[in-house]
């Protein structure tokens, strides 16, 4: 199932353009700017989850040799309206600036409440120590079901709870009560052979990226800004800054570096505005760069949560009525992602009967942001594990049950329209089919530990966004593709080759570049899944439009009609003329003529991403430990631009959805300290933990992109932490409902079996 | 012989990727430091701070070290390798370019340890196991790849040097 055969450079696995300076050390990320008279940042930290800031005295800080100056909330602008956050969401900046500093109240540990700059980090460092912050302690809510209690101490004052646009009248710490709703779910659970309902919880993870948040910031005395960053969107910064610092978005330029990791984490601004203030008050260029005690105490993470879900299905299998209660934990400030956790809740089935109650709260944790497709993983945790108990308690089999109920093309989704072409039964068909599959587990693994198979689907609905490029044709023939997506892990390459595709030209003859906020117009972020899709119909577009403006210019040089003026792949010809793009690129030059086009274009991406797992563990009964022997990713990318990308991005996916199940989560005391916030205690996996990756690429054209692409990122890390459960039930016959599934929780449900 | 100046910063002298370097440092600055902000090696990242990414691996006479763990005074006289002295853009070494043409790297923050420690693998050892290369870069985390395209990168590179 590959592309090659139609296509000349789609489908091939070309070496990305930016890879020989990231395997050279010569790549420039955040951290590695340097400016001219560059000072050093330094954010002071709140060490309570919850407290009121009483005073904050700067003045023996700035006192210390080398401190240029200290801010603290006072400093910050007042704040209040929206700006776009990405994946088509707001933010509201009066809460982002809060986050960024805290002005009068601290809501978790890690909470910046002043900063300082000075010429080297160790001087900005001590002086932290020298800031006197005083504290009034409050009780933290730290778990989301006590801060939905009644009497729970609020976080925010002005909070109302939000239930269809009317508001409660009274402080709440849920933001929002949010309802799903289809046909009738009591005539559905009355039609069902069996029901199963059970309850899950959810501890709070990281994105994980290996590079800290890292950006540099110059203020000059004529009022531009210009800010280096590390981030998945620059324009996003640039939105962010001008709000939270209240100045003129024109004055403010964004210039992206390379970026080392995001999965939704490098969308938030947390240093970028207060970089600025510092170099407005130092009048000197500021870099700052986060530790990683500072990333996992203050950025990212993903919604704890408490999950409950009831599902029927009649006699045959096919699932009469699913309920779903989601009560997410959206960190400090609201917005945990919670409608995407609803939509994806039951999405890879056709269901008649559904209600989906979901409830976005705050609690005394870091502010919560995209990771991945936010919020799917651990509500189709829950329906995944509750579809495999209703397989076994009927005696069907997993990957039958899954497609006879799977849900395909005109077929209802929560907050909706209902769905386009889309490919989970072909994944399911694929899965059956698979090497993996069919191959009989062998149930006893090494010194007698038992092995269990497990299978999950997973959904995850893909944005479309806006994309702005140009393209130059340059004298040789070459084409400047001038981008403002960010490049994460590729999209330089999978864009090139679109674009390439488009013109008729090589892959070697497109030079990518991502650019800043000035050069390039608007661009939405790169996260969604949305850049090879939204960017690639962009220099689809863009490459069109080129080839417009060249066959006006040859009418004219060659004095024909335009309409005569046919092309084949880089070929233009008419009336005994014919020449290549590269013959072309010389004759314009000569005649003082430029192929100079921009374009800004906004896909509609309607279709959404499906994927099965197939994954075989090994359970140690004796210490808990589960280890993934073999693991089988399979999705439908669409069709797969460079298959190596795609199944790169599965196998991320994967990885990360491994940490998810078996190690990762965050440790807090009563009193909301995070007692785990170095890579030793928070463990991401290592290629221990990891066994090869198997990829199935499943190519179902997405009919609202010229060829066919949907959109690979987020979705593989959708199954795994339920195939995993599912896989050690197998095994041991456990059902596990809390994450991680670690070595303590899997021994001590051993002993209570 | 360590000179301690007016300044209280530390002359240090060593030999990076073959060339002889001295510059100052303060006592307190690790050698990770000493690389990206004395020496313009940027190619050394800081992923953690305390030893458990491998982000910031060089080579230090021999053994594979975590940079952010070892002060810059401690490489007075030393030899180090760090990721750009592996190979240069137009003369890539061979496990540079399988990196590249395997996609063993999506953000690529991860990919000078990865080299640099597999490096230190391959001189030690030529010919390891499957096994013996996922023990060896256990301290190395990567969070985009998920390791395998990594190691299919390490595995092309050894088969080559093997059968030449
Ligand atoms: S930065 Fe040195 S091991 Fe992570
Ligand atoms: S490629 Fe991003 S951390 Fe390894």
């Amino acid at each position: 199932m590959t592309t090659e055969t139609k296509y000349r450079v789609i489908g091939t696995r070309p070496v990305r353009p930016d890879g020989v300076d990231k395997v050279t050390g010569r790549a420039i990320y955040g951290a590695d700017v340097v400016l001219p008279r560059m000072a050093h940042g330094k954010v002071l930290r709140s060490p309570h989850a919850h407290a009121r800031i009483l005073s904050v005295d700067t003045t023996q800080a700035e006192a210390l040799a080398g401190v240029l100056a200290v801010i603290c909330g006072r400093d910050m602008p007042a704040v209040s309206g929206m700006a776009a956050a990405g994946e088509g969401g707001d933010m509201n900046m009066r809460y982002a600036s809060n986050n960024v500093m805290a002005h009068d109240k601290a809501l978790y540990e890690g909470h910046a409440v002043a900063a300082v700059v000075a010429t080297s980090p160790h001087i900005a460092k001590e002086a932290l120590k020298l800031i006197k912050v005083e504290y009034e302690v409050l009780p933290p809510v730290i778990d989301v079901r006590k801060a939905m209690e009644p009497n729970a101490p609020i976080l925010l004052e002005d909070l109302r709870t939000d239930t269809g646009g009317v508001k409660s009248e009274t402080a709440s710490n849920i933001a929002a009560h949010l309802i799903a709703e289809e046909g009738d779910i009591e005539k559905g659970f009355a039609d069902a052979a069996v029901v199963v309902e059970r309850e899950f919880t959810f501890q709070t993870v990281h994105q994980g990226y290996i590079e800290p948040h890292a950006c540099a910031a110059e203020w000059r005395a004529d009022g531009q800004i210009t800010v280096w960053a590390s981030t998945q969107g620059s324009f996003a910064v640039r939105q962010q800054c001008a709000a939270i610092l209240q100045h003129p978005i024109g004055q403010l330029k964004v210039i992206p570096t390379e970026i080392g990791g995001g999965f939704g984490g490098k969308i938030p601004v947390y240093l970028e505005p207060i970089a600025a203030v510092l170099s407005r008050k130092a009048q000197r260029p500021v870099r700052m760069v986060m530790d990683r005690t500072e990333v996992l105490m203050a950025t990212g993470p993903t919604p704890g949560a408490y999950i409950k879900v009831k599902m029927g299905a009649d006699k045959n299998g096919n699932i009469t009525a699913a309920q779903g209660y989601l009560a997410y934990e959206a960190g400090a400030y609201p917005d945990s992602f919670i409608g995407a956790g609803m939509t994806c809740l039951f999405a890879p089935y056709n269901l008649k009967n559904v209600r989906i109650d979901g409830f976005d709260v705050v609690v005394n944790k870091p502010s919560s942001t995209a990771y991945r497709a936010p919020g799917a993983p651990i509500a189709e945790f829950a329906s995944e594990t509750v579809l495999d108990e209703i397989a076994e308690t009927l005696g069907i089999d997993r990957l039958a049950i899954r497609a006879q109920n799977s849900a395909k093309e005109g077929d209802w989704r929560p907050f909706g329209p209902p769905y386009t072409r889309i490919g989970h039964q072909e994944c399911v068909a694929a899965a059956q089919a698979s090497a993996h599959w069919n191959t009989p587990l062998v149930r006893e693994g090494k010194d007698g530990k038992k092995r269990g198979r497990g299978v999950a689907s997973g959904y995850w609905g893909n944005w479309d966004g806006i994309s702005s490029c140009i393209g130059r044709l340059n004298p040789n023939g070459t084409v400047s593709l001038l981008e403002g997506s960010t490049d994460i892990g590729g999209s330089r390459a999978s864009i090139a080759m679109q674009f390439a595709e488009a013109f008729g030209v090589t892959y070697e003859q497109v030079h990518p570049a991502v650019v800043d906020t000035d050069t390039v117009d608007y661009n939405d972020v790169t996260g969604g899944s949305r850049t090879t899709f939204g960017t690639g119909y962009a220099v689809y577009k863009l490459a069109k439009k080129m080839q417009g403006e060249i066959v006006g210019q040859l009418a004219g040089l060659w004095d024909v009609p335009a309409e005569s003026i046919t092309i084949d792949g880089s070929s233009y010809s008419s009336n005994g003329h014919s020449a290549t793009i590269t013959q072309l690129a010389k004759l314009f030059e000569e005649n003082g003529i430029h192929i100079n086009a921009s374009i800004t274009a906004k896909g509609s991406n309607l279709s959404g991403a499906f994927a099965t797992h197939i994954v075989d563990v090994e359970v140690d009964e004796e210490t808990g430990k589960v280890d993934i022997v073999r693991y089988t990713a399979i999705q439908d990318a669409g069709t797969a631009i460079h298959p190596s990308y795609v199944e790169g991005q599965m196998q991320g996916g994967v990885a990360q959805g491994i940490g998810w199940a078996l190690s990762e989560g965050y440790v807090y005391d009563s009193e909301g300290h995070l007692k785990n916030a170095t890579l030793l205690d928070y463990r991401m996996p290592t290629s221990l933990d990891v066994p090869p990756i198997e990829t199935i690429i499943v190519e179902v054209p997405n009919p609202t992109h010229p060829y066919g692409v949907r959109g690979v990122g987020e979705v593989p890390i959708v199954p795994p932490c339920a195939a995993i459960a599912n896989a050690i039930h197998d095994a041991t016959g456990l059902r596990l409902r809390d994450l991680p599934m670690s070595p303590s929780r899997v021994w001590e449900a051993l002993e209570k079996q | 012989m360590a000179v301690q100046i007016a300044s209280g910063k530390v002359a240090i002298s060593a030999t990076i990727n073959g060339e002889p370097q001295t510059w100052l440092s303060e006592p307190r600055e690790t050698l990770l430091e000493a690389l990206r902000d004395r020496l313009g090696l940027t190619g050394c990242k800081e992923g953690c701070s305390n030893g458990n990414c491998g982000a910031c691996n060089v080579v230090m006479d021999g053994r594979l070290v975590n940079t952010c763990c070892v002060l810059a005074v401690e490489a007075q006289e030393s030899e180090i390798t760090t990721v750009e002295g592996l190979g240069t853009p137009d003369g890539l070494i061979p496990l540079q370019k399988n990196f590249l043409e395997e996609a063993g790297l999506q953000c690529g923050v991860c990919t000078p340890g990865f080299l640099v420690a597999t490096k230190a693998l391959l001189d030690k050892n030529p010919n390891p196991t499957d096994d013996e290369i996922r023990w060896w870069l256990a301290g190395n985390l990567c969070r985009c790849t998920g390791y395998d395209k990594i190691l299919n990168a390490i595995k092309k590179t050894i088969a080559e040097t093997t059968t030449e």
